[in-house]
């Protein structure tokens, strides 16, 4: 028995056998997991029916209200979108954001040391598919690592063993953000001393991976330091979204990657934050990114640096 | 008592376990979790080792590894193991009083988050928060009751 979950343990981990069946195998145990999502869904189905008539007036009316502002940004926005695009089409490098999105529940949320996940309510039978990334209202939440028919596991941007490819929103600076195991916390690893960082700088997807669409908020800059004589500065950061008490997620499609045109131009050309490789760091980075602007070829940098499990 | 009913009253707690393992808590209670199924399965090992053996714990480990989203076989090696220390030594546990069974859980909670420690950490790079190990003392401080609980269980359906 022992040799058998020795088997297990090294054919799951090494050579992924179960990649096929597991989808099968999770949804085995989704009921154990509905269950055990029951009593929070009755604690809200409850709280929810509680609610006195004037609770809600108040409560539909903030929300119509909130609807009316949104709906005029959304105005505007359109208009923007089109001068972006008619923009975008002057210097031949089109993209677009139609991007699919859907609701999902939270189910459980998963923090031991290893991993930090949650569980939402949406399967392959939503067309949920493996790196898909999640968002919600606030930035970016995770992407998606296993699927089962019904549910699937969010890896969140926290993860130790997540990165995620950044630009500064201020000065399009470029980073590989990871996460730090902590709950609030990133880091910015290989970062030069003398780049362009500043406390409170917001950091959004770069979508150099190809995975996470570009533009969405990720984390905000919340400590610079730099010692004498390190290799790199230390730069940690603080994610946007509040990743253990949100309820609803959005998942996103995003059905066209962005094309070579684009990514070549677009944010590259802006000075590299990561350092060039110099022979006396012993510790260079993985793949620096400027590898990838000289070469124009970006598939190896997503490949190292966004890891799924 | 039919070997149906004898057997359904302790899958009903293995699936009670499972719940429970998984069930939201707030972040800050999350790390003070007991780990039932540990207490659950050492509990029926000890009192029943003639129904309940290596290969109940080996599945009920791979299925929480499912639950949990981990790698295929962490949890269902634990188990086996554990299984297979009690049912060989479970004349000598038997005699223990309630508080050397309540060390020797604690014990093995520890043994156990240690070598998951050491698994994980074979296959990618972790942290070790020190709050990993707090529930090692809230399985000690529970086991007590749980063994009452499930003695009166075991009574209650006349589960032998």
């Amino acid at each position: 028995m022992v040799v058998f979950s020795v088997f297990l343990f090294v054919a799951d981990s090494k050579f992924n056998l179960f990649a096929s069946s597991r989808i099968y195998l999770n949804s085995l145990v989704s009921p154990v997991q509905y269950i055990a999502d029951l009593p929070e869904k009755l604690f809200s189905g409850i709280s929810a029916s509680v609610m006195t008539r004037h609770e809600l007036k108040a409560r539909n009316q903030q929300l119509e209200k909130d609807n009316l502002h949104l709906k005029a940004d959304r105005l505007l926005l359109t208009q923007l979108e089109n001068e972006n695009k008619q923009l975008r089409e002057l210097l031949s490098s089109n993209r677009s954001f139609t991007n699919k999105r859907m609701i999902t529940e939270v189910m459980s949320l998963r923090s031991d040391p290893f991993s930090h996940q949650l569980l939402i309510d949406k399967g392959a039978v939503n067309g949920v598919y493996v790196g898909q990334p999640v968002i919600n209202e606030d930035g970016v939440v995770g992407q998606v690592s296993q699927v089962g028919s019904t549910t699937s596991r969010v890896l969140l941007i926290v993860d130790v063993s997540h990165g995620i490819p950044v630009r500064v929103q201020r000065n399009d600076l470029i980073a590989v953000l990871h996460g730090s195991g902590d709950w609030n916390r990133l880091k910015v690893p290989f970062v030069q001393s003398n780049a362009d960082l500043k406390e409170g700088d917001l950091l959004v997807t770069s979508g150099l991976g190809g995975r996470f669409p570009a533009g969405y908020p990720v984390a905000t800059i919340s400590h610079v330091d730099y010692q004498e004589g390190a290799a790199y500065a230390d730069v940690s950061a603080t994610p946007v979204a509040p990743l253990h008490r949100s309820r609803y997620l959005l998942l996103l499609w995003n059905e066209d990657q962005y094309n070579e045109s684009d990514l070549s131009k677009g944010r590259l050309t802006t000075s590299a934050l990561l350092p060039t490789e110099s022979a006396d760091n012993a510790k260079t980075p993985p793949d620096s990114l400027n590898t990838a602007v000289t070469d124009e070829k970006i598939e190896p940098l997503e490949s190292k640096n966004v890891i799924i499990e | 008592m039919s070997l149906l009913s004898n057997y359904l009253a302790i899958y009903f707690t293995y699936f009670a376990g499972l719940v429970f393992a998984i069930v939201p808590l707030p972040i800050m209670l999350n790390a003070f979790r007991p780990d039932w199924m540990i207490l659950i399965i050492f509990y029926w090992v000890l009192a029943l080792p003639h129904r309940v053996s290596i290969g109940h714990a080996f599945i009920l480990g791979v299925v929480f590894d499912l639950v949990l989203g981990s790698t295929l076989g962490m949890h269902a090696l634990l188990f086996s193991f554990l299984a297979y220390i009690v049912i060989t030594n479970y004349q000598l546990f038997r005699y223990f009083t309630l508080v050397q069974t309540t060390l020797l859980v604690g014990l093995y909670s520890l043994l156990s988050k240690l070598a998951l420690y050491l698994m994980a950490s074979s296959l990618q790079d972790i942290i070790l928060h020190k709050s990993y190990f707090w529930s090692v003392f809230t399985s000690m401080l529970v086991w007590p009751w749980f063994f009452l609980f499930l003695r009166f269980i075991r009574r209650r359906f006349k589960v032998a």
